[in-house]
This record gives C-alpha cells, sequence and structure tokens, in this order.
C-alpha cells in the first residue's frame, strides 16, 4: 500500500521512454500514411514498411556490412581510448609533452575528415584508411577530455597528496585518474558517436573509390542503382548501430560513476 | 623549557602577485596544546597553517619544526571536507596508510578504530554522497588523524556546518586530543569556538596579517556544557571579542 501523501503516477520508465516512443510511432505512422495515400513511388520515398521488408530481404547483404562498419568503429574507438588516455596521461605528467604534441592534436580535430580521406586511401588499404579516419575523429574528444578531467582534481585534495609526500605516479593512479573518469566517459560518449560518423564518412570515400564493404559503401552503391529503400534501410542501421553504441557507452557511465558522481547517480542522496 | 614543536620567527610570506600575506610574525606551537589563530577574513590564518605544513615556504624569517617531516607526521583538515567521492569511508581514511605503502589488510585495524572513534564503525562502506556535512567532516579527521600524528591542522572545519553539529564535533574534537595527545592548531573567526576549544588563543590582525595579542583560556579539561555557561566562558569569550575588535578597528584606521 503506498504511503498516505505519496504521489501516484505511471512508472519511472514509461515516464522516460513512452514520450520519445510515441513520438517515433508519430511519425513513422504519418510517412507510411503520406506515402499510401499519395501514391508515392519507393524510387521516390519508400514507406516503413517496406524499409523493414527490405531489411529482411537484404540481409544477406546489408547484415554482412553492418559488422564490418561495426567492427571498424569498435576498433577505431579503442584506438582512440588507449591514444587518447595515454597522451591525456602523458600531458598531466610532463608539461613539455603537452606543449610539443597538442598542436597537431589540434590541427588534425580541425581538418575535416572527409578532406583527409582521400588522402589516406591513396597511401593505405582501404579499411586501414577507414580505421585511420574514425581513430582521428573520436581521438580528441576523449584526449581533450580526459586531459581536463586530470587537470581538474580538487585543489585541497592534490595539497592533501603533497602533505602525505604522494610520489607523482600515487598521485596519478589514486587522485587525478579517479577525478578524470567522468570526464573520460563524456569524451568516450562523443567519441563513439564520433567513431561511426567517421568510419561512415571514409567508407563513403572508399566507395567513391571503388573500394570498400561497409555501410556507408552500400548506401553509395545503392543510390547508384536507384534502390532506395535499401539506402534507408542501411541508414536505419546506422542509426540503430549509433543508438545501440550511445547507450552501451551510457550504460558504462552509470555502472562506474552511478554510486558517487552526481551525474550518473539518481535524484535520492 | 621544552622545545617548541613548530617556531616560526619573524616569519614574513608575500605571494607571487605581491600580496603581503604575513609580516613580522612570531609564534611558537608547544607540544600538546590546543591553539587557536582567531581572526577576520584574508589574516593570514590559513597562510600560517600552509607554511607549518609545508605547502608554502616563508618569504623571509624562519620556520624550524621541532619533529621529524615524515610521511603522516602532520594531519590536515580542511574547511570543506575534501573526500575522495569515489572512494568509501573506509578507503578515504585509508589514504595516508595505502601512501605510505601499507597494505590494506595491516591497515584495516587502524583504520577501522580510528573509524569508530569518530563515531562512524558503521559506516565504513558508505561512499561521501551517502553522508551527512557532520559526518563527512568526521571522516576527514579521521583520515588526518589515523596515522596518529604528533601535529593536527585545522582550517575553520566546522565553519559550514549547523551550530548543534558543530558544538558536537567541538567536544568529540577535544575527547579526540584527550585520547591522541595531538597536537591541535585551530583556525576559526568563531570567538566562541576558540575560547570553548583553545588552551591559548592567537588573535590576529590583517593587512599585513600578524598576531597581535595571545590570550591563555586555564579552564581545565575535559570541557562540556558546564563551560559554556560558565561565567568564566562569558569573560573569555569578552576578552577575545575586545581584543579581536580593538585588532579590526586599528586596521580600519
Amino acid at each position: 500500500m503506498k504511503p498516505f501523501g505519496a504521489a501516484w503516477g505511471p512508472p519511472r520508465w514509461a515516464v522516460r521512454y513512452a514520450p520519445p516512443i510515441l513520438v517515433f510511432l508519430a511519425v513513422l505512422a504519418a510517412w507510411e500514411a503520406y506515402v499510401r495515400l499519395r501514391h508515392v513511388p519507393p524510387y521516390i520515398l519508400p514507406s516503413p514498411t517496406l524499409v523493414l521488408e527490405t531489411l529482411g530481404t537484404d540481409r544477406g547483404i546489408l547484415f554482412p556490412a553492418l559488422l564490418v562498419t561495426l567492427k571498424t568503429t569498435l576498433s577505431a574507438l579503442a584506438a582512440a581510448v588507449l591514444g587518447g588516455v595515454g597522451l591525456a596521461v602523458l600531458f598531466a605528467q610532463w608539461q613539455w609533452v603537452e606543449r610539443s604534441f597538442l598542436p597537431f592534436a589540434i590541427v588534425l580535430q580541425v581538418t575535416p575528415i572527409i578532406a583527409i580521406a582521400p588522402l589516406l586511401l591513396i597511401y593505405l588499404e582501404a579499411p586501414m584508411a577507414v580505421l585511420v579516419c574514425a581513430f582521428l575523429v573520436a581521438f580528441f574528444p576523449i584526449l581533450s577530455n580526459t586531459a581536463l578531467g586530470l587537470a581538474s582534481a580538487d585543489r585541497n585534495l592534490i595539497d592533501l597528496f603533497k602533505l602525505y609526500r604522494a610520489t607523482r605516479w600515487q598521485t596519478l593512479i589514486y587522485l587525478r585518474l579517479p577525478a578524470a573518469l567522468p570526464y573520460f566517459l563524456g569524451g568516450l560518449r562523443i567519441g563513439g558517436g564520433l567513431a561511426l560518423i567517421g568510419a561512415i564518412a571514409a567508407e563513403l570515400a572508399a566507395g567513391n573509390a571503388g573500394k570498400g564493404a561497409g555501410l556507408a559503401f552500400r548506401i553509395a552503391e545503392a543510390g547508384y542503382r536507384l534502390n532506395i529503400p535499401r539506402m534507408f534501410a542501411a541508414l536505419a542501421l546506422i542509426s540503430l548501430a549509433g543508438i545501440a553504441i550511445y547507450a552501451a557507452l551510457a550504460a558504462l557511465s552509470a555502472a562506474l560513476l552511478g554510486h558517487w558522481h552526481d551525474s550518473a547517480a539518481g535524484p535520492e542522496r | 623549557m621544552t622545545k617548541p614543536l613548530v617556531s616560526l620567527r619573524n616569519a614574513g610570506k608575500i605571494y607571487r602577485n605581491g600580496t603581503v600575506a604575513l609580516a613580522g610574525l612570531d609564534l611558537d606551537v608547544r607540544a600538546g596544546e590546543f591553539l587557536t589563530l582567531l581572526g577576520p577574513s584574508g589574516c593570514g590564518k590559513s597562510t600560517i597553517l600552509r607554511l607549518i605544513a609545508g605547502l608554502d615556504s616563508v618569504s623571509s624569517g624562519t620556520l624550524t619544526r621541532g619533529f621529524s617531516q615524515a610521511r603522516g607526521n602532520i594531519g590536515f583538515v580542511f574547511q570543506d571536507p575534501t573526500l575522495m567521492p569515489w572512494a568509501s569511508v573506509f578507503d578515504n581514511v585509508f589514504l595516508g596508510l595505502r601512501l605510505q605503502g601499507i597494505s590494506r589488510h595491516d591497515a584495516a585495524p587502524v583504520v577501522n578504530d580510528m573509524l569508530a572513534l569518530v563515531g562512524l564503525g558503521a559506516e565504513t562502506a558508505a561512499f561521501p554522497r551517502e553522508l551527512s556535512g557532520g559526518m563527512r567532516m568526521r571522516v576527514s579527521i579521521a583520515r588526518a588523524l589515523v596515522s596518529r600524528p604528533p601535529l593536527l591542522l585545522l582550517d575553520e572545519p566546522f565553519a559550514a556546518l549547523d551550530e548543534i553539529t558543530r558544538f558536537k564535533l567541538n567536544d568529540d574534537l577535544l575527547t579526540l586530543q584527550g585520547a591522541l595527545a595531538t597536537t591541535i592548531v585551530f583556525v576559526t573567526h568563531s570567538v566562541y569556538e576558540s575560547v570553548y576549544l583553545s588552551h591559548r588563543i592567537a588573535v590576529m590582525a590583517a593587512r599585513p596579517g600578524r598576531i597581535v595579542e595571545e590570550i591563555a583560556i586555564s579552564a581545565p579539561s575535559p570541557r562540556g556544557q558546564a563551560f559554556r555557561t560558565s561565567a568564566a566562558y562569558a569573560d573569555a569569550c569578552a576578552q577575545a571579542s575586545q581584543t579581536l575588535q580593538n585588532a579590526m578597528d586599528e586596521v580600519l584606521k
């Protein structure tokens, strides 16, 4: 029995997930109705049901391509985590490393990946070029967020570690790295999305060069053949992959920060 | 006469931006005493603690310590509890010992004893965000005392707490000092708190920071509610308050 005065309401999961799901379903219904009522041909705009049907009929082409894209994205993200966190730690430990390398990291960040990809495709095999492109876009947010987190440890705690005569590495392990964890996870979430975008952009470039096997290549290929339903189906898979990556990284954040950090903990104190 | 635990002679501190935080400061910290630095904001109280702790160095004059500066020989409690939010209460208190290379297994009895002493024996697995402000400050005090330092420095530790919690922690701090025989240097701008806690009060004035008068509080220990309501307490508060007022008036002249 609810205690006296307790507010009645729908469960929390329903409050959280029902509105976006309802909006999504409404958009799909409106789209379906528009296509059917206006008799829009599928090479102009396929209906959602046709896109769903294409996902089934073309699964032999689309799902292997999805696996290629996902493998590239996750490999690039793993490399970006290793490189970004490693370099951020070096930045935190030795300022000369930061002064030496940060300008180059910024140059890579501000140069559009779509401009770098064709060059990389000349010098590297297509799968490696796509991987490097995805790595380059995911790397900087992880590096910059982690570096910011490592530099943001509480000043009083830093004084306390000095008072305890902690070594540089003790301060890193017991203070700076845990303090940087929320920042790193924020960078990881951004990097996860960007790795997918980088992989797609590079796959498109690879597709234009006649090389490739990922989802973006399949989109380009379907576009040349005016197979619009397959383009939409591939696009849907890319969106789902992006959502899955984001959800997985959000779950990781909640698991690592839930018991202590306000960004991941519930409203109760 | 025994050598003081800390001795500042004609000490001065000038920050890089040219601010003169302290000038011509003479101060002895005697073993076993509870010394309070009382003064208005900006008079250099916290700077003295940082100098004693070795977190800053004097710009002029001398500072000598009558004890080894080995790890864990000085405990420090900040105005905020300054706990590691990602670590449990146990791990926060364990920190100083861990940095000395002591294993968790070996440290556990000492840490648990200290937590019991500050009344948090049942909260070892809790995280800071699950604790009240007073409980967090107790964890901070336990962390500072776990290595049984000969000197404990407290920088306005109870300033942000409500009065009831503050009174309770005042009593607990005196009990801890009695139990551990630690020398304490305490910073506050509360006249009442300084009189209740201290054997000696060094009243400070600002611009530049200096000690204008030392007041001995002769009331015997242990102190409690009876002392808070006694005429001796009221007289000492009046004296400290007047001295502080004179110091502030002098600055405003």
